[in-house]
């Protein structure tokens, strides 16, 4: 907390002006969203957290905070963080993906196709 | 899995004298959205056109017995499926955390952020802040692009959080796609006109609707002995573009508290060159021709007139496309990009001044160190209103002027 006559911490929060899109019918779940789509985010801050200490500690076998915080990965970890965090994305957004695809495939009910194969 | 498929990382962005210092954490943060932006853009955007064809075409024609007539329509059955709203939630919900998380880096250390700017800002005439320029009612209407405050937003009195916010976010949005100083615009307009018209040295360039002046700063690069002055309408962010440059050490541009609407306090063909970025968009119908009838009268005989501008949309272009260029007008606060629809900016320009055959349109790319950044292709699969190409208007104006 180094400057006390700002809570930055709430005000990192603020609103824009304009009034937001409402984007489901339940306003719960617009506020779930905007939670669950930080927490996400978090998860994958840890997870390059974690792999920074694992690089320092390779590198060096000890490590201060601070050389956490001035970590700077050259081009080619740089390159295997980001796939890490590729793949993170597209392992939380697996449904959304899988809904386009069903929209591709034109998939049909499971019971009708239980009636056909009784059938046929 | 090819390296052009993975963003450069947060720590590739350089920290200039005046840029936010980000914790390890924060530049995890913007590490992440980079990648949901890119995921979000490239993976599931096109599912957007796929679902309007299976799903929302279908729906239409049920339900009315022809096809959508207008983008608005579209839009209407969009919202409608499941699949878009989900889409549209997690687009606006990845732009809202790249404001907080900005927002969070930049207040936290406000009060060094502040000091340094008085120390590059204090007693420069360099810097001209004018408390009399209003806050024009179209930047005031809502926060563009969902930046809480927008450009002329303060915390406490003279402080440069906007600014601050705007750039050390800046990067995430575009996936670096800007440069390491988010300069790749600024940077490719250089190259351009050299490349157009090589040797050309204009004494006074005006670029106008600056914010943080980081496409003012590689114009005063490219051109060390000409006078850039760079304006805008909101003060906060004008300290920091001034405190900015001055960490860069570009020491020839002005940078000028002024409406454009009113340029008075210059004479007519005062600059041989007047440059908007990504500034039309953000006006409003009245606004716009005031401004380009400003600008073409303080424009010098001979002198060049550039306006970079998102990849436009036409109404010969089919609904879809239309309606997806569209979406940031209604979920990312940008309501003249939809409105400005309306205007052909080619005859506003000829109503300004220009002859038609004075006229000519481009298109940009971003300028970048391509070893690090990716670089932007224009007409690729692009992430609508932040891709790093730009379609530009221009005009020389004729050394005989009318």
């Amino acid at each position: 907390m180094s400057d006390e006559t700002i809570d930055w911490m709430l005000r990192a929060n603020a609103k824009a002006k304009g009034l937001r899109p409402a984007y489901f019918d339940d306003p719960a779940l617009d506020r779930m969203l905007s939670m669950l789509t930080a927490l996400v985010g978090e998860v994958s801050v840890l997870r390059e957290r974690l792999d920074t200490v694992e690089r320092l500690l390779d590198a060096s076998g000890t490590i201060s905070r601070a050389d956490i915080e001035s970590y700077a990965p050259d081009r080619d970890a740089a390159f295997e963080r980001g796939c890490l965090t590729r793949e993170y994305v597209a392992r939380i957004m697996r449904g959304a993906q899988q809904d386009l695809d069903a929209i591709k495939a034109d998939d049909r009910p499971i019971e009708e196709i239980r009636q056909e194969l009784l059938e046929s | 899995m090819k390296r052009e498929d993975i963003p450069p990382p947060y720590t590739a962005v350089t920290q200039h004298g005046m840029f936010p210092t980000p914790r390890h954490d924060e530049a995890a943060r913007f590490n992440f959205l980079t990648h949901l932006n890119k995921y979000l853009a490239g993976t599931l955007g096109p599912g957007n056109k796929v679902a309007y064809e299976k799903q929302a075409l279908p729906a239409f024609a049920a339900e009315h017995g022809r096809e959508p007539k207008d983008r608005f329509e579209v839009r209407d059955a969009m919202n409608k499926l499941p699949y878009h709203r989900f889409w549209s939630a997690l687009k606006r919900n990845s732009m809202e955390m790249r404001q907080q998380n900005g927002r969070a880096i930049a207040l936290r250390q406000l009060d060094r952020l502040d000091a340094q700017a008085r120390q590059y800002n204090e007693g420069r005439d360099t810097l001209e802040l004018n408390p009399d320029i209003a806050i024009p009612h179209y930047q005031a209407v809502v926060d563009i692009h969902c930046m809480p405050g927008s450009y002329h937003g303060e915390e406490r009195p003279g402080d440069v959080s906007a600014g601050a916010n705007y750039d050390c976010g800046f990067f995430a949005t575009v996936g670096g796609g800007m440069g390491a100083l988010n300069d790749g615009g600024g940077v490719a307009l250089v190259e351009w006109v050299k490349r157009e018209r090589p040797g050309w040295q204009p004494r006074r360039i005006l670029d106008v609707g600056c914010t943080i002046g980081h496409n003012a700063v590689p114009l005063a690069q490219g051109f060390p002995d000409a006078e850039v002055i760079a304006i805008d309408t909101a003060a906060p962010s004008l300290r920091y573009a001034h405190a900015r440059a001055q960490a860069l050490g570009v020491h020839n541009i002005r940078f000028v508290q002024a409406n454009a609407e009113d340029l008075s306090r210059w004479p007519d063909a005062h600059f041989d060159w007047v440059q908007t970025t990504m500034f039309l968009h953000e006006l409003s119908g009245k606004a716009l021709p005031r401004i380009l009838h400003e600008l073409y009268r303080v424009l010098a005989p001979g002198g060049l007139e550039l306006h970079l501008e998102q990849p436009e949309y036409s109404d010969a272009m089919p609904l879809y496309e239309q309606f997806i260029r569209d979406w940031d007008a209604f979920n990312n606060n940008e309501p003249f990009w939809s409105a400005m629809h309306a205007l052909d900016v080619r005859e506003e320009l000829i109503a300004s001044g220009f002859d038609e055959d004075d006229l000519f349109t481009t298109g940009v790319t971003a300028v970048v160190d391509e070893a690090i950044f990716p670089k932007a292709k224009l007409g690729g699969a692009e992430d609508h209103g932040r891709a790093a190409a730009w379609h530009a208007y221009g005009a020389w104006k004729k050394d005989t002027a009318k």
